[in-house]
């Protein structure tokens, strides 16, 4: 019986389907008020006055809760990083354009949302700042967060200005990436249950419970045990639920203040400022290579913005210390402060926006030596993490774009063109690290001989429930139908963050360490039909990275293809096909990996063609404020999507021997794409998205 | 939203005595009602009332003002005698919503300009005297022709430019009962000094069908757009047209252009330019400067003047079937 990497359907899909799955702002709690936010219209300034007369006066409202009459926290409702400066009506400040200024109360959503237009808020307006270009002689370094460490700004290695000097060919460019946001189809939802005067119970649309409840907690100076979040389906997050944002505060303080559970959804509008997104690069590289394609120098310097108040940098320049040999590497991170709500992680946060410019940059290069960009890629493959100078935990990226190629048929020429139209082929590389965090997992016989596995975990479209379900059972040499996993529960063993393809990983470990500690229970028992005379029996895991990740680069590794279809006359471009290999150690589930991938190749497409999060600079605001103005693309826009994989051994990564596949699918498919556009028309767009004006 | 009184009409005179705003498909109506930009004491359901027949008549289609937009696209006689009216309704919004949305409404769809629909901005349409906050803001969505300093925000029609260019009549009931007949090119207002008011309409005024002439010329119409995404997407520059040739040279043209636009826009000088001339491409695009004369492009949409010309010359060269 195979079990591990077999494509099991999803579990909770037809819940999800049917409805029968609740997300966080459809679970039944009686008695429940609707909370809307009121939100800034100018970028910076104070609040002078707020007149809520007209929206109390209407009926059902309960109450109108802004900065003049909002409870005192007891507490700071700040954490370290990941966590986010919130603005949750303690004080009059407005620090950017959609910032919550107040909050309106009432027993119907409808009612709630017209007594938040309602509310008139007078507020003096300070000079604001939303341009990139317009802070970049205040640009500052800053360290990065990375796999729950801080990562230097800047890492150098040899000389890259002699490295430049001995090229046969140089590029340098600056390429650019605007905002992005990331508006997962559930938008961020709340509702907070005051269950006794100092017990909250909180089911919020997050990636981490124990992050909510910590911050809650704290906030309201309560202990930690009297907090319990729940999360038991997430309608996608991609970054933007990693942080408890300040709506999140503000429900649990509106419940407090009104004596009613309350119940608070983001507008969709209020997902573009408010809850992060990604920041806008300013990315500047300086590549040079012999005439056979060996890299001289990679030079990959980075500027990203943050808001005035934290601070997110997006790593943009992190892939060019792991990914290429080169004797010479400069890798640098600056931010600027901007009248902006704070950035955030957002699908392959840095690598993304990275490999746009990274790969873009060595695409320009391949073209000026007249070498293929493959292999120009080939000719600098790294054998060792060429910055630590020690080896990779696995590396298969060889393989990836051997398989990759073959299926695109990189070598074969071109098909011709459909009259009319320009064809071009680009290609890219793409990589994401293999993290790994501290997880806990437990596994509990029953009597009736099932398995319960259990961990704090998020189900967020990532398959959790199931792929979970089939570690456990491979351990315990069980049918996957014979074990349930259950998830999202602040009283359920401690998870770190779903994200930064942490989860599969980390938690899988653990849940792979209490299967197998169960297993070693019930064989000490003489058995399963024994053990189950002594049920409930218990196993814990307990899984954490040890000192290998000091000795070790650990990155999961791809290759894009793209083949796109440009419209001469109207500069419109269209992915006709999109192939990636990826190599990310064990595939627990190939449905569900598969599933993963496509959803970030397909992510990549709108990266290239479409996202864009456009601010009218005067005001400060994004004027692209819902799914109509903030492009995604649309199915007409996904053609042949293919994901493929390179199966890899790899005992040192981690105990379940998994690469998380949640990011790296995004990673290079930008590039790629900008890449083949050139190919097909001769121009190089070096600033995303590529809208047809910038091809007419 | 706002309270609001709910009437469900029976009739076309129930409706048009009822004095409040029509409810049809509601896409556009329910929408700007959940945002407060339009505001009704008042909603209509006229959903009940007919209206929604697609008739033969002896020069042309009669299109009832409640068919939907997939009814008329997919309908054989519109696809057989009026091509481009059934390729541009395919061409906007999704299917769901074409599903639901109605001829009389998307004749009378409201703007997508963002700053129309954000409450937390100035604007002349939705408050009148307010000011605009899109005319020095994001423009790139925005019309380069027949936009005032009051307002620039683009017409979002497909249908309507198709209609347009095929010379299509709106027959309206009044409140007294009467019926008027009024071309199209009359029904939608240029801003001027006063954008909200958008449409020549009295306000009880019903619009219960809508003409269209199958001309051999309409029979050979087409539809081009160009936008950001392959669908749901309003458009950057479209172009219907249909063009009439007798031995390589043009007998009758007719576009008229989308996405550009305060109303969808046709300049007949433009068409009478290419009558008795060799279809080709050097005479479409000439045609095509013409149409864009006095174009006036704001900050980030100067690229629509070139890209309107080349959709209009390729939707030309489509209808009169020569290469593009």
């Amino acid at each position: 019986m195979k079990n591990i990497g077999d494509p099991i359907e999803r579990r909770d899909g037809r819940d999800k389907v049917t409805g029968a799955a609740h997300y966080a702002y459809e679970v039944p709690v009686p008695g429940a008020a609707y909370a809307v936010l009121v939100t800034s219209n100018i970028a910076k300034g104070r609040i002078v006055d707020i007149d809520t007369s007209a929206a109390e006066k209407e009926p059902g409202v309960i109450a109108v809760i802004t900065p003049r009459n909002a409870l005192k926290l007891p507490g700071e409702p700040h954490l370290d990083p990941p966590d986010r400066v919130v603005q949750v009506l303690q004080d009059d400040r407005i620090l950017f354009s959609n910032q919550p200024v107040a909050v309106a109360v009432a027993d119907t959503f409808e009612r709630a949302v017209h007594a938040a237009l309602l509310v008139r808020v007078h507020a003096e307006a300070a000079p604001h700042t939303v341009r990139l270009e317009d802070q970049l002689q205040n640009a500052f370094p800053h360290e990065l967060m990375g796999g729950g460490r801080k990562i230097p700004a800047d890492e150098t290695r040899g000389d890259v200005a002699k490295g430049l000097r001995e090229g046969a060919q140089t590029v340098e460019q600056t390429y650019e990436t605007p905002p992005e946001t990331h508006n997962p189809m559930e938008p961020h939802a709340t509702i907070a249950v005051w269950t006794a005067p100092d017990k909250l119970t909180v089911y919020d649309s997050t990636q981490w419970v124990f992050s909510v409840q910590r911050k809650l907690a704290k906030a309201f100076a309560l202990p930690k045990e009297n907090v319990r979040v729940i999360a038991k389906f997430v309608g996608g997050a991609f970054g933007c639920k990693g942080s408890a944002w300040s709506h999140v505060v503000i429900a649990a303080l509106a419940a407090k203040q009104t004596q009613r559970p309350v119940k608070l959804a983001l507008m969709r509008p209020q997902m573009f400022g408010p809850v992060g997104g990604r920041p806008p690069t300013r990315q500047k590289l300086a590549v040079a290579a012999t005439a056979k394609g060996k890299l001289t120098a990679v030079s990959h310097h980075t500027t990203s913005a943050t808001s005035q108040f934290d601070v997110f940098v997006e790593g943009s320049a992190l892939q060019a210390r792991h990914l290429y040999a080169s004797p010479n590497i400069d890798s640098r991170h600056r931010l600027v402060r901007l009248d902006i709500g704070t950035p955030t992680f957002m699908r392959a946060p840095g690598e993304s926006s990275g490999s746009f410019a990274l790969e873009s940059a060595l695409d320009e290069l391949a073209e000026k030596l007249k070498i293929d960009p493959l292999q120009l890629r080939l000719e600098s493959y790294a054998e060792q993490d060429p910055i630590e100078q020690h080896p990779f935990s696995s590396k298969s990226l060889k393989a990836c774009y051997e398989l990759g190629a073959a299926r695109f048929g990189w070598s074969a020429s071109k098909r011709p063109a459909p009259p009319g139209m320009l064809l071009g082929r680009g290609m890219a590389t793409a990589a994401y690290p293999g993290n790994f965090a501290p997880a806990q997992a437990r596994a509990r016989l029953n009597p009736d001989g099932t398995v319960l596995v259990e961990s704090g975990m998020i189900e967020v479209g990532n398959g959790a429930y199931t792929v979970m379900a089939q570690i456990a059972a491979d351990a315990l040499g069980l049918p996957p139908e014979k074990v349930r996993f259950d998830l999202g529960d602040s009283t359920l063993p401690e998870a770190p963050i779903t994200a930064g393809s942490i989860s599969s990983a980390s938690v899988g470990s653990a849940v792979l360490m209490a299967a197998r500690a169960l297993r070693e229970k019930i064989d000490a028992l003489g058995g399963l039909e024994k053990a189950r005379q002594s049920a409930p029996l218990e196993g814990e895991g307990k899984a954490a990275p040890g000192e290998e990740r000091k000795k070790l680069t650990m990155l999961g590794h791809g290759a894009q293809f793209a083949e796109v279809l440009v419209d001469p006359d109207f500069g419109t471009v269209r992915v006709a096909r999109l192939v990636g290999a990826f190599a990310c150690g064990r595939v627990l589930n190939a449905r569900t990996a598969r599933s993963q991938l496509m959803g970030g190749m397909v992510w990549g497409i709108g990266m290239a063609l479409h996202e864009h999060a456009v601010y009218d600079e005067r005001l400060g605001r994004i004027m692209s404020r819902d799914l109509a103005d903030y492009h995604v693309p649309s199915n007409k826009d996904v053609m042949e999507v293919e994901p493929y994989f390179v199966e890899e051994e790899d005992a040192q990564v981690d105990p379940a021997g998994v690469k998380g596949m949640g990011e790296i699918g995004i990673c290079g498919v930008a590039a790629a794409i900008a890449n083949a556009v050139f190919n097909a028309t001769g121009k190089r767009i070096r600033t995303l998205p590529i809208t047809p004006d910038k091809l007419l | 939203m706002r309270l609001f009184i709910f009437q469900r009409a029976q009739s076309v005179d129930e409706a048009v005595n009822a004095q409040g705003a029509f409810l049809a498909g509601g896409t556009s109506l329910v929408d700007l009602m959940k945002l407060e930009v339009l505001n009704p004491d008042k909603v209509v359901d006229i959903t009940r009332i007919g209206l929604d027949k697609i008739q033969e008549e002896a020069s042309g289609l009669r299109i009832g003002a409640l068919a939907t937009n997939t009814d008329v696209a997919e309908h054989p006689l519109v696809k057989q005698k009026l091509p481009a009216l059934s390729e541009a309704l395919l061409s906007g919004a999704s299917p769901q919503l074409r599903n639901v949305a109605t001829v009389g409404g998307n004749l009378l769809q409201r703007t997508r300009c963002a700053y129309y629909r954000d409450l937390g901005t100035r604007c002349n349409k939705r408050e009148p005297g307010s000011g605009c906050d899109a005319i020095d803001g994001w423009t790139r969505m925005h019309a380069i022709l027949g936009g005032s300093e009051q307002c620039i925000a683009a017409h979002p029609s497909d249908m309507c430019v198709a209609l347009a260019a095929l010379e299509a009549v709106v027959r309206v009931r009044s409140a007294t009962g009467s019926d008027r007949d009024l071309p199209i090119a009359e029904l939608h207002l240029l801003p001027g000094d006063h954008p909200e008011r958008e449409f020549a309409l009295q306000s009880a005024e019903l619009i219960t069908s809508v003409f269209v002439p199958a001309t051999p010329l309409a029979a050979k119409s087409r539809y081009i757009k160009v936008r950001d995404r392959q669908a749901y997407a309003f458009a950057l520059a479209s172009c219907a047209a249909a063009v009439e040739i007798d031995g390589g040279v043009v007998k009758a043209a007719r576009f008229a252009l989308g996405g550009v636009g305060t109303k969808p826009w046709r300049v007949p000088q433009a068409e009478a330019m290419l009558t008795g001339q060799r279809a080709d491409k050097a005479a479409f695009a000439k045609a095509a400067a013409r149409a864009l004369e006095g174009a006036q492009p704001r900050k980030h949409n100067a690229f629509k003047v070139e890209l309107a010309k080349r959709a209009v010359v390729r939707a030309l060269s489509l209808a009169a079937g020569v290469a593009t």
